[in-house]
């Protein structure tokens, strides 16, 4: 069962100001009761760079059926985060209903009305957290009335359990399914007014719940994005520029649309790619528009594919066809050999408290672009035909691929229909939708459906990468080894004198607000790699910098690393440490919750103890608050001498308030989190030459395998907090705890990303 | 030109060139779409079959070698009792993620179990070495593997 669209119109326009939740509900078709919850979007949405922002959206939209069977609907995308399965637990929990009775459906996109329907950020619980609560208890109620209403019982003496209303004085009971009609024609309760649940009684929120996808994944019968086919369909291959923004100038098309299986072999004109904009403005600064290239159709994928092995183009291959690795570099040298062009904070004087220090502790850090590398290739079927499209697309965030598309074709977004298949893998990748703008393009060019399938190659190449960066570190230390000043020259990527997206250091990050004496400098690399959110976005490289360095200084200053954070975390500039910085999807950053999740992962670890460990092995702690979770760690690695780092064991602990919806994936997102950032760590860079990429596929650019993976140890501190998301916090920590333990064990300090063994041969 | 391939007991008539690799054969001309793309340079283990009761990488194998090989993909390795297992044990503890390399590792997770009915870490080690899991859900991998290596079948 899809939603009809005119189903959402029981929901009658909201205005942008509402600041209101409020349920409709009404008599479903073929019988039972459809609920619709609206409200509020909240600003953080804004994550999509969708037009929703601050406007009023569908958060719920529900059937129950005369049956019993609760029918709820996912809007957002899943790509193994999680999402489909979190947010509908927590609807069912407040209606009260068995989960066995519970399906899950993947909504369409529905053009704004239920939101952006984008998966980002670590948003979905927060923001969905109290509206789900809210819309599940109203439904509740709205059929405890029902039940009420017909035995002439007051509301107040009935009660809910596993789907069915009972009147314990009268032993009477009545399913929700056999309620459902008559509960379709009461008022609606004010969401505001309506009574949640007594937390303690929760029998789904916190119990582990199986994705039912799963169940199809283990036997290979789940649809994933690559693996959608309809009536008519042919195979394309896409074909872009070795260079970025490259222009087809010609290419050999005669012999291409000569070889076995193709059908057509054609030049699509890209547009300029939109350049980094102002800071503060909406949205991921993804441009969703075509780029140029060559579009190779056959009958099948491999005909397309192996037709391209004869391709031959002659592009015009732009101004950057020059860039460097190694000319960024020494672009960031010269950089650093020069006063800073710009600041982003700057607390007390830390130029005179430089001076004053009794140790001066300096360092430059730098890290590499990296791809996201899903494991299934971007993707995408489309269907034009008279001028309307329908999409079938493994996509984040369908909204701005809408609106991309409507633009390119000249049509109007109404026409075009997206469905949301399961990705393979997110990580920020498919927030992008450049693999939905070339399929609607090109099956426009062939007036018929078409599957975009691109190869490992085009994936490595054409990505929306991590920008790499360079900080330039000095720390000043009193005489009794305490941090007195922090001063950091950062130099990262810009065009347009923009920084690029996640460049810049938030100017909150830890230790700012707990040193004095503070500064963040920036001066900018001009460049033309396009660049997009991945995975913890900004503190996935900042934290490896701020927590080895900071490490490094403690070493420095004869102290325990831990010992040197909590002094530093305990005692706060004024004004900061307690609700400062603001979160942004969630509470403000309270140093005492992170107190906590140190002091418990140092325990668990039995971290005092690790001078008896033996020779050549370490173990390395860090922490970090990202997307409004509190999370610490300790790494236990033992370096050989031949620079071979090999990890032992893991303890996390993390913080992200009173519930683990499901803890069955918040342990899966915590652990795929740490070995994520490992993985970053030991292998990963996209470097650059003549302008072009120099990986290709997981034989340069390789990721972790199971061998290299320690037991990890995951502790979750419940605090009175409403819980908040778990996609990305743990990313961040992993790659300096890693990296600390490194020099643990070796002595062997890591300043420059991804790992060598040439680096740490002892 | 045409090959008759065995695919899960069934035998297939395919009209493809014979350096077709197996992987498209059974994806997109047979309609087996649990068998992955992930790289298709043999290094990421989401195209895993069974040649033979090995595992082998799809996206390696040509069509015209296929011909004489018993090939089993994921839509059928429950048919065996060690693969039903496998993919039992899958479930119960919950290993995947977004799931796109999860038929790979199930796949060389019972060509290792078939081979070596009570793994050890080095066994898992080698026996996993191939897949990649972008997700990390490498931890529970190796649980299932070895809760499935505690009670082998006979």
């Amino acid at each position: 069962m899809a939603i009809n669209p005119s189903d959402l119109d029981i929901c009658p326009p909201q205005t942008a100001l509402s600041r209101r939740g409020f349920l409709t509900a009404s008599l479903a078709a073929g019988g039972g009761i459809l609920f619709a919850a609206t409200f509020p979007s909240l600003a953080g949405r804004a994550i999509a760079g969708d037009a929703y922002a601050g406007a009023s959206m569908i958060t719920l939209f529900a059937r129950i059926s005369p049956s019993g069977v609760v029918t709820i609907f996912a809007p957002n995308p899943e790509v193994g985060q999680g999402t489909k399965t979190a947010l509908p637990m927590i609807f069912a929990e407040e209606l009260d209903v068995a989960w066995k009775d519970v399906v899950i459906e993947m909504a369409d996109y529905q053009g704004g009305k239920m939101g952006s329907q984008s998966s980002g950020g670590s948003f979905s619980t927060p923001s969905n957290w109290m509206p789900l609560r809210k819309a599940g208890a109203a439904g509740r109620q709205m059929l405890i009335a029902a039940a009420a209403a017909k035995w002439g019982l007051p509301a107040s003496e009935c009660s809910t359990s596993d789907g069915i209303v009972s009147h314990a004085a009268s032993g009477r009971s009545l399913t929700y399914g056999l309620l459902a009609e008559d509960a379709s024609k009461l008022p609606q309760p004010d969401l505001e007014q309506v009574k949640l649940k007594d937390e303690s009684t929760f029998k789904i929120i916190g119990k582990s719940v199986i994705d039912p996808d799963k169940a199809r994944i283990v036997n290979g019968s789940q649809q994933f994005g690559i693996d959608v086919k309809v009536p008519g369909m042919k195979y394309a291959v896409y074909q872009k520029g070795p260079v970025f923004d490259a222009v087809v100038k010609s290419a050999n098309l005669d012999e291409i649309k000569a070889m076995t299986g193709v059908s057509h072999a054609f030049v699509l004109k890209g547009s300029p790619r939109a350049m980094e904009v102002p800071p503060g403005t909406p949205g991921l600064g993804i441009d969703d528009g075509l780029r140029g290239g060559v579009a190779i159709v056959a009958d099948t994928w491999w005909h397309a594919q192996k037709a391209r092995g004869k391709l031959q183009v002659d592009w015009d291959e732009g101004p950057h066809a020059h860039d460097s690795t190694a000319g960024f570099n020494a672009k960031a040298k010269e950089l650093f050999s020069q006063p800073p062009q710009g600041q982003v904070r700057v607390d007390g004087n830390p130029d005179a408290a430089l001076k004053d220090a009794a140790k001066l502790v300096r360092a430059t850090y730098s890290y590499p672009f990296i791809s996201h590398a899903t494991m299934e290739p971007q993707n995408c079927v489309a269907s034009y035909r008279d001028g309307k499209v329908e999409i079938w697309a493994p996509t984040q965030n369908p909204g701005p691929g809408r609106a991309g598309v409507a633009k390119l074709l000249g049509i109007d977004p109404d026409n075009i229909t997206i469905h949301m298949i399961r990705g393979g893998g997110g990580f920020g990748r498919r927030l992008a939708n450049d693999y939905m703008i070339e399929a609607a393009a090109i099956s426009k060019e062939i007036n018929g459906p078409i599957k975009v399938l691109w190869a490992r190659e085009d994936e490595m190449q054409h990505d929306f990468y991590r920008p790499g960066g360079y900080h330039n570190l000095t720390a000043g230390l009193s005489k009794d080894g305490q941090l007195e000043v922090w001063h950091n020259h950062f130099a990262g990527f810009a065009r347009n004198d923009y920084f690029a997206g996640s460049a810049v250091p938030n100017r909150d990050s830890f230790p700012a607000g707990f040193v004095k004496d503070y500064a963040l400098h920036t001066s900018r690399i001009s460049f033309n790699v396009p660049i997009g959110p991945l995975r913890a976005p900004g503190d996935n490289a900042h934290a490896w910098v701020f927590q080895s360095f900071l490490d490094e200084v403690a070493h420095a200053a004869g102290r325990d690393p831990i010992d040197f954070q909590l002094a530093l975390l305990r005692n706060p500039n004024p004004g900061e440490g307690e609700g400062k910085p603001p979160g942004r999807f969630g509470p403000s950053f309270m140093a005492a919750r992170m107190i906590a999740v140190i002091e418990s992962v140092r325990a668990k670890s039995d971290w005092t103890s690790r001078k008896h460990l033996p020779a050549h092995t370490g173990m390395g702690f860090a922490c970090y608050w990202s997307h409004v979770g509190y999370v610490a760690q300790i790494h236990q690695v033992a370096v050989g001498t031949d620079g071979t780092v090999t990890p032992q064991q893991i303890w996390v602990a993390v913080d992200v308030g009173k519930h683990i919806v499901n803890p069955t994936n918040a342990e899966h997102q915590i652990i795929g989190s740490i070995v994520d950032g490992m993985s970053a760590a030991f292998g990963q860079q996209i470097t650059f030459e003549n302008g072009r990429v120099q990986q290709s596929n997981y034989d340069n650019y390789p990721l972790l395998r199971n061998r290299k993976i320690p037991p990890i140890h995951v502790a979750f501190i419940k605090t009175d907090f409403s819980p908040t998301g778990l996609g990305e916090p743990a990313y961040p920590s992993a790659l300096p705890a890693l990296c600390n333990a490194i020099f643990a064990a070796s002595g062997r300090r890591v300043r420059k990303l991804p790992l060598s063994t040439s680096m740490l041969r002892t | 030109m045409s090959y008759t391939i065995e695919v899960n007991g069934v035998k297939h008539d395919v009209d493809a060139e014979g350096d077709t690799p197996l992987l498209w054969v059974l994806r997109d001309i047979l309609n087996m779409t649990g068998t992955k793309f992930g790289c298709g340079i043999g290094q990421c283990g989401a195209c895993t079959v069974h040649a033979n009761g090995s595992a082998a990488r799809s996206c390696q194998l040509p069509l015209e070698a296929a011909v004489n090989l018993r090939i089993t993909t994921i839509e059928g390795i429950g048919e065996t009792a060690i693969g039903k297992r496998v993919q039992e044990r899958w479930l119960t503890l919950d290993v995947p993620q977004c799931g796109y390399c999860q038929g790979g590792q199930i796949m060389s997770a019972t060509a290792l179990l078939m081979r070596t009915p009570r793994p050890k870490d080095e066994d898992i080690d080698a026996g996993m070495a191939g897949n990649i899991c972008r997700c990390g859900c490498y931890s529970r991998i190796r649980a299932a593997i070895k809760h499935l290596g505690d009670a082998p079948i006979a």
